[in-house]
């Protein structure tokens, strides 16, 4: 008797770009306290400031954690000159409790171009550390629980997975 | 090097070790060396530009938010010129 095996079914056409990135918690929050708004106006959405600001005790953290989204973000979409400006990746909470993110600007311009269809964010922080993991689907069609559940996978492999981790 | 070019070099090695958080001393980086495999993060790079509008008085516009803008000090030098000469 031969034993079936399960091939991933894969379009030949698709892809996915997957984008990694780790913020020190103290940096941003050293970046507050020495350019105040003018660090949060040109990083940040009002929606993302506000976000954080509802929560004080882990206002820092929750900032570095949408500041590691945007630059995984950015490792996603490969600008080979201008990069996108921060406030143009936006990462908003979505319905379910979780995060996705919003493309503006040079930012959906550089995606369209790059035939992204699916992009997905998970976020996570502890202690000292920040990161966030963007998983992003090439052509075909989006399967966005996959997305997600490949970046949830990625970013707790992040991090240590012995401590609990805080909401992003 | 012109003295309006050595005190940009100087403002800008000044901003480095303030805001920078190298690896190295800023002062034993060639105005050539790599600044991102010193040590500097993309966050950082956030702080540094923010601190050379600062010191310059000038803002960074879009088109120049790119990495090789913040790759050395003599590129950062070079983009703060040509700021300053386009105001």
């Amino acid at each position: 008797m031969t034993t079936p095996t399960l091939q991933p079914q894969r379009a030949a056409s698709t892809s996915v770009l997957v984008g990694v990135d780790l913020v020190r918690v103290q940096d941003v929050a050293d970046a507050v306290a020495a350019f105040g708004s003018r660090y949060l106006d040109r990083v940040y959405t009002p929606a993302e400031q506000a976000y954080a600001e509802a929560e004080p005790r882990v206002r820092a953290e929750r900032l570095a954690a949408r500041f590691a989204a945007k630059e995984a973000v950015v490792k996603v979409l490969r600008p080979a000159e201008q990069r996108p400006e921060w406030t143009s990746i936006e990462v908003v909470r979505d319905l379910a409790g979780g995060c996705d993110v919003h493309l503006s600007g040079l930012a959906a311009e550089l995606a369209r171009d790059a035939g992204i269809t699916g992009l997905a964010v998970s976020l996570t922080h502890d202690g000292d550390n920040a990161a966030a993991t963007v998983v992003a689907l090439r052509g075909g069609a989006p399967g966005l629980s996959q997305l997600r559940e490949a970046a949830q996978r990625a970013t707790d492999d992040a991090l240590p997975a012995s401590e609990p981790k805080g909401t992003s | 090097m012109s003295d309006l070019a050595t005190d940009i070099d100087s403002a800008v090695r000044t901003v480095l070790e303030e805001h920078g958080r190298l690896a190295v001393d800023v002062a034993s980086l060639d105005a050539e060396a790599d600044l991102y495999a010193a040590g500097l993060t993309s966050h950082a790079s956030v702080n540094v530009m923010l601190a050379l509008e600062d010191a310059f008085d000038v803002e960074f516009p879009e088109r120049m938010l790119k990495k090789a803008t913040f790759g050395s000090i003599g590129s950062i030098a070079a983009a703060i010129a040509e700021i300053q000469d386009e105001s």
